[in-house]
């Protein structure tokens, strides 16, 4: 990966002060994962250009890496971009070699690197995961001038479209210790991935390297997030230190952090659960979130809706069936009502976070007797789901392709057995209410279908006749006259033989 | 004294302490069947002789004994048991076990026990207790057979005990030494004439003492008395009858004498039916209700001799539950019989071998609702029953119901065994009503048979946990539960309906790291490998750089249908390597498909192998079809980023140069990166071509995995090549490939040379495969296939800078076992899937073995090899 300084205060050689590194050289440094070279392209009164070349050895990323195998994301691959898009990698190169500049101390200038230069910055190929309006809110209120190009994927295949990738240029007149402070903390975020393992150091890193700026930054609460890598502990952690530090209003703030944490836990619970250990073709990497994440309400209310049905039911018994990472389950646990509570999923990543969040190892033992959590699947025919009076199936159904759905009414509805039986699934043409949803897509990639009001009911009508039950139909969510409301709940009520 | 005990049983030794019965049972007994109180005590207290310890050790002995006795182990138990409550326990686990409680008393005098006692130090009770325990011993004695023990043997003085040997007698229903071959006839109901022609059909010849062929004789006024039937069978062949024989028929004494007679001279073999134990009961003189069609057997007899109902009734009396056939393979009864209780004797057993289980309900007609035991039956017996009529045989979960009815005007109807093949007979007429009518087609969705109705939803208990799945070829395969769990979410999230999937393929291993210049990978090590296997010729086949599919294509829609119990599916199916369906949109698969039922329309696969059905292994064009993903999310973006950021370092390490710095060797590096990454840009896109319809894509099949009956794996690949060339045309190519002698050096320099150039122009490079399919080295199967990739390949593996020196040193330190020693239970395990589903087994037994490839191929392996 490749970065660039360029600047034409004069004499711009004193660039070389700042940097502490000789223009009339080029010097190396071993890094853990490479090596750095500094070499200055051009070196005159006028203009003087720094260049940080970073060789990261491509066979030792992959050999060397420590931590569990296929849990390295594109670390664990030998095609990989990190040898020369810009990353942490860079970031990890910047402080090294230009450590002291970076503190903003230098020996010979010590006046100058306190002062605004000008200086031109260029990366040759940054990743930009949201976009080239992202360059722009991300660099542009800390006063530079941005000149983004896409870079095009693929010459001979055009219509790939364009790659994550660009050309980045950015110019300003600022201390150069602020703008290399600025590129070690933005470069990660804009590639919104870390070759490290992110721990509670990392807090203080960020508001070391944020000081002065971060805090009233308007994007701040996305580049935390992505700073941390989305670990809502230390994100919280970090949000709040930055309202102390901007002296903000209690009362944003709040609404900042449940906005954060409605956010991350929808990208949670309902966007890629798990990520299966023989990844599918084409599974997909990271999602935009889609506008209904930015509801965050709705979820909330799905969940209440489902808990006020089994509530109703008189259900003592209920299992979840797809419960993910367990919010149901904790709703449900709260009511003394259901003695008997089981959380099903077929992803067994799911479960564990699930346990984690249910402290299922610290619960005390009376109340673990009431819950219990399964690694099963809607696909088989499972003796171990049978006898309860309850279950719930929240948004589950639209991941099943079509043919399947078959296997899922016969294993819940004829072998399972419930009493009451409660199903969501979204409302398609509520969709059209989701300004930034495109028309005719799905809210959600792997969603395999999205239904009518009138295809859920025709479907619900058919099973419940089919299997003796009768089904009542319950709108979730903001209701529109037209479209109706964003979830659709069917009630299957078992009925006496 | 020779003491006979049943072969399974639980025996229970009675002694008094001192009595000899651990020394007896040493002396008679495998150590392993031995089960003692003492010591269970010692294994939770650490002293044999603890009384505290008494429950504990005692729930551990019945808990061990359970263990025993459900795994079919004969099981002694030396504990005193001189009280009746410590014995109870034991009869009730024989019986919930349905194997004999035995009881074997060894009786000595007191001052013996005491004396033994006194002996050994660590007893310390005094004689009180041997009294006592004395004491009530003889007071069990005559309550044994009362308490439940079938056989008890009191031993009575030393002399006796040290006499004493064991005889272990086979139970009745074990004739698991008769191989058959087997005719299974099911309820005759005294259709006598429908038996005879039954008989006839089979080449059995059938005649009557009187000379007088029993078809044309007159009937019900056919001479009664002193006629035998004389039966003389096929070479070998022996007739099984199923029970009910007698009741609402026109001819029962026929029936029973022609059965009786072949009984008698070993022709047939017979188990009771429910209406013949009734008959014997009433024969007997119990008082039984006559209804059912007794009447007609009783009016009959009537007109019999009385030695000869004698006769009947001892016939029927003597009739053995259920039989145990050919190693186990073949158990026949007349209700069926579940799996843990087959070869066991206990009144439980006979009761369902007669009447089957119920759930205790009635239907509509007030008759019992018959639990459908078939429906679980998991065991590995095929169970021939009769007992409820039935429209057609059908099997399920290797169990068939062959009563058809014969007496309610529908068929009789034989299992000829091994063959599996029915054959049958139509009624001459309706000689009773059926209290509920039976012809008319069962509730089933219309088409599917029962075993695809049952097979429709598969349960979860088949394919989760640790498995060990026994393959034909490579004895048994284990499947750690971790990977079935991982297996689980895959199949469940994203393959196609299992009941398409019949096949997976295995992952190939790499050829053995070269060690020339420049390359990982060369045909040299492909051929070693195989040659020091003792494979003398390999066939080298192009690979395809694409995506791997299997393709499924029927005849039509009804044979989807009736084959694989598909349903409006389509008439066939493509999926990728992890059983994902390849196309997400319909139109453009059933476009696809239809295209390869063309090309093997105009071949005429369907009568060249008397299938309705074809499986291939293929490869399917471009690459970016499937990977257009991986391609614009991984692929094409690490050459942007490489060709942008590695142009812009020559750049300014040029102009770096030209200020007289010294960047020559970095300049050097950096500009052969940069060349790297241009060719790895052209080797990724080789493999890409727009797709805009089914008319672009190409699929080179290369394997014909399995039709009707047969899976191909008994070709050789050159065979496999032959025929599968003949579909070539339009969208299917045909595979180049060449045969090599690899004891020839010359033919290994064509081969290498052949390698060379289509790797030269960028092709991924050749698989190569031993000539047969399934081939054997000098430690049992060797890899199924090799592959041999090129250079410029390689960078889309390997990373675009694989190729410099420095890295490429690294890159050689690969370990295959792992690989290796994967493909060859993935290999092992697909053609097991495969053998499934052309014998027609449950679908679980198939998916049991596609889903186990998958749990495999969670393994961490390597996954650039």
């Amino acid at each position: 990966m490749l970065l660039t300084l360029t600047t034409t205060h004069r004499p711009a050689t004193d660039l070389g002060y700042l940097l502490r590194k000789n223009p009339a050289r080029a010097q190396s440094f071993n890094l853990s994962f490479g090596r750095a070279h500094v070499f200055y392209p051009e070196a005159g009164e006028e203009r003087c250009t720094a260049a940080l070349l970073v060789e990261v050895d491509p066979v030792g990323l992959v050999r060397n890496r420590r931590g569990p195998a296929g849990e390295g994301g594109l670390l664990d691959q030998y095609v990989n971009d990190r040898p020369y898009a810009a990353s942490s990698f860079l970031s990890v190169a910047i402080a090294d070699v230009f450590g002291t500049a970076m503190s903003g101390a230098c020996k010979e200038r010590p006046e100058l690197a306190q002062h605004p230069i000008p200086l031109r910055v260029v990366l040759p190929a940054v990743p930009s995961r949201g976009g080239t309006d992202l360059l722009h809110r991300l660099w542009e209120p800390l006063g530079y001038e941005v000149h983004a190009t896409r870079l095009p994927l693929d010459e001979q295949f055009p219509d790939w479209g364009e790659s994550g990738f660009h050309r980045l240029e950015l110019e300003t007149t600022q201390p150069l210790h602020q703008v290399l402070s600025h590129l070690y903390v933005l470069i990660p975020v804009l590639d919104n991935d870390k070759h490290y393992w992110v721990g509670d150091e990392e807090v203080a890193k960020l508001m070391r390297h944020g000081e002065g700026w971060l805090s009233t930054h308007p994007e701040r609460a996305a580049i935390t997030r992505r700073y941390l890598k989305h670990q809502r502990g230390l994100v919280n952690d970090a949000l709040a230190q930055l309202a102390d530090d901007a002296g903000t209003d209690p009362d944003e703030t709040a609404g900042l952090k449940a906005a954060e944490e409605a956010a991350l836990e929808y990208s949670v619970e309902t966007l890629p659960q798990s990520i299966p250990a023989t990844p599918p073709e084409g599974s997909p990497k990271e999602q935009e979130p889609t506008p209904e994440e930015r509801a965050p309400s709705l979820n909330e209310q799905r969940l209440g809706s489902v808990l006020a049905v089994l509530k109703g039911s008189g259900a003592t018994s209920v299992v979840d069936l797809g419960c993910g990472e367990g919010k149901l389950l904790r709703a449900l646990l709260k009511e003394r009502q259901f003695t008997r509570i089981l959380g099903m999923d077929v992803s067994h990543h799911s479960l564990e976070t699930a346990a984690d969040r249910l402290h299922l190892d610290r619960m005390p033992p009376k109340q673990k007797a009431r819950i219990g959590l399964l690694h099963g699947s809607l696909m088989y025919r499972d003796a171990r789901l049978t006898g309860f009076d309850g279950a719930s199936v929240v948004e589950v159904i639209e991941h099943l392709d079509p043919p399947r759905l078959a296997s899922f009414e016969r294993v819940l509805f004829e072998f399972a057995r419930p009493g009451t039986v409660v199903v969501t699934t979204p409302n398609r043409e509520y969709n059209v209410k989701w300004e930034t949803l495109p028309a005719g897509k799905f809210r959600h990639r792997d969603h395999r279908f999205e239904w009518t009001r009138a295809e859920f009911q025709t479907w619900a009508n058919a099973v419940a006749e089919r299997f003796g039950y009768r089904v009542r139909f319950l709108p979730v969510g903001p209701e529109d006259a037209a479209v109706g409301a964003p979830t659709q709940m069917g009630i299957f009520e078992r009925q006496a033989t | 004294m020779t003491l006979t005990i049943p072969e399974l049983s639980l025996v229970a030794l009675v002694g008094v302490s001192g009595s000899g019965k651990s020394t007896f049972a040493r002396r008679l007994f495998k150590p392993t069947e031995i089960l003692s109180s003492d010591t269970c005590r010692g294994l939770v207290s650490d002293d044999e002789n603890s009384q505290p310890a008494t429950k504990d050790a005692f729930e551990l002995l019945h808990f061990i004994a359970r263990k025993r006795l459900a795994a079919g182990k004969l099981t002694v138990v030396d504990a005193t048991n001189v009280q009746p409550e410590s014995r109870k326990p034991l009869v009730q686990l024989a019986r919930e076990f349905h194997c004999l409680p035995v009881a074997i008393v060894l009786d000595v005098p007191e001052s013996i026990a005491h004396a033994r006692n006194k002996a050994r130090p660590d007893r310390e009770f005094g004689p009180h207790v041997i009294r006592q325990q004395a004491s009530q011993l003889h007071r069990s004695l005559r309550r044994l057979q009362r308490e439940g023990f079938r056989k008890v043997h009191v031993l009575r003085s030393l002399e006796e005990i040290e006499a004493a040997v064991i005889e272990r007698q086979p139970l009745w229903n074990n004739l698991r030494h008769e191989h058959g071959p087997f005719d299974i006839i099911g309820d005759v109901h005294g259709c006598y004439d429908e038996l005879v022609e039954l008989l006839q059909q089979l080449g059995y010849s059938v005649g009557e003492a009187s000379g007088m062929s029993p078809t044309d004789a007159p009937e019900p006024t056919a001479p009664r008395t002193g006629t035998t039937c004389v039966l003389r069978g096929p070479e070998g062949r022996k007739l099984i009858f199923l029970g009910d024989l007698v009741d609402r028929g026109p001819r029962v004494p026929q029936v029973l004498k022609l059965v009786m007679g072949a009984v008698a001279s070993g022709t047939a073999l017979c188990v009771p039916g429910n209406h013949d134990m009734k008959l014997m009961r009433k024969l007997r003189g119990s008082n039984v209700q006559i209804t059912h069609g007794l009447a007609e057997s009783l009016e009959q007899l009537a007109e019999e001799p009385e030695a000869f109902q004698e006769q009947v009734a001892d016939f029927l009396d003597g009739l053995i539950s259920h039989y145990v056939l050919d190693d186990g393979r073949l158990v026949v009864a007349h209700a069926g019989m579940k799996e843990s209780m087959q070869g066991r004797g206990s009144s439980a057993v006979r009761d369902f071998a007669l009447y089957g289980e119920t759930t205790g309900e009635t239907d509509e007609f007030d008759r019992p609702i018959r639990y459908n035991w078939a429906a679980e039956y998991r065991g590995s017996a095929t169970v021939v029953y009769g007992h409820t009529p039935v429209p057609e045989p059908e099997w399920l979960n290797r169990t068939i119901n062959i009563d058809t009815g014969c007496v309610f005007g529908g068929r009789l109807t034989a299992l000829r065994y091994p063959e599996n093949e029915l054959v049958s007979v139509p009624a001459r007429q309706t000689y009773a009503e059926p209290r509920r009518p039976f012809l008319e087609p069962a509730e089933q969705a219309p088409g599917l048979s029962a075993q695809q109705e049952h097979d429709d939803v598969l349960d979860l208990a088949d394919v989760t946990g640790k498995r060990l799945i026994n393959t034909r070829l490579h004895a048994s395969v284990t499947v750690r539960e971790e990977n079935a769990t991982a297996a689980l979410e895959v199949m469940s999230r994203f393959a196609v309906n299992p009941k398409w999937l019949l096949y997976l393929p295995p992952t190939m291993s790499p050829c053995g790291t070269s060690q020339l210049d420049g390359l990982l990978e060369h045909p040299a090590e492909a051929f070693a490998y195989y040659r020091h296997e003792g494979v003398p010729r390999v066939i080298c086949e192009e690979k395809h750089m694409g995506s791997r599919a299997v393709v499924i294509v029927c005849r039509d829609e009804a044979a989807a249908r009736q084959r694989f119990g598909i349903m409006e599916e389509g008439f066939g199916v493509c999926y990728t390597r992890t059983g994902r369906r390849f196309f997400d949109d319909e139109p453009k698969e059933t476009e696809f498909l239809s295209r390869v039922r063309d090309a093997i329309n105009v071949a005429g696969f369907w009568d060249e192998f008397q299938t309705d059905w074809v499986c291939l292994d293929c490869e399917l064009m471009p690459w970016s079809a499937k990977a257009q993903a991986l391609l614009t999310e991984q692929y094409a973006p690490v050459g942007t980023a490489a060709k942008a950021m590695l142009a812009h370092a020559t750049d300014l390490l040029e102009q770096t140069g030209t200020r007289g710095l010294d960047v020559e060797e970095l300049l050097a590096r950096t500009s052969a990166r940069r060349s790297m990454a241009t060719d790895y840009v052209s080797a990724y896109q080789r493999y890409c071509w727009p797709v805009t319809s089914v008319n672009d894509l190409k699929l080179a099949p290369f394997h014909l995995l399995a039709t009707e009956g047969r899976v191909h794996t008994d070709k050789s690949h050159e065979w496999h090549m032959h025929t599968l060339a003949r579909l070539a045309g339009g969208i299917l190519m045909a595979t180049p490939f060449r045969i090599v002698d690899i004891t020839d050096p010359q033919s290994e320099v064509d081969a290498t040379r052949w390698w060379e150039e289509l790797t030269a122009t960028g092709g991924e490079g050749m698989v190569v495969k031993p000539l047969d399919f399934v081939a054997r080295g000098k430690r049992g199967l060797i890899q199924p296939a090799v592959k041999c990739r090129g250079r410029e390949y390689l960078r889309i593996i390997y990373g675009p800078e694989y190729t410099a020196p420095e890295n490429l040193d690294r890159l050689r330190s690969r370990g295959l076992n792992r690989k290796r020693s994967l493909a060859l239970r993935e290999f092992a395990l697909g053609l097991e899937a495969l053998e499934r589903f052309t014998r027609r087994e449950p679908l679980r037994r198939v998916h049991e073995c596609v889903f186990g490839v998958l749990a495999l191929e969670s393994e961490p392996v390597d996954p650039r090899l």
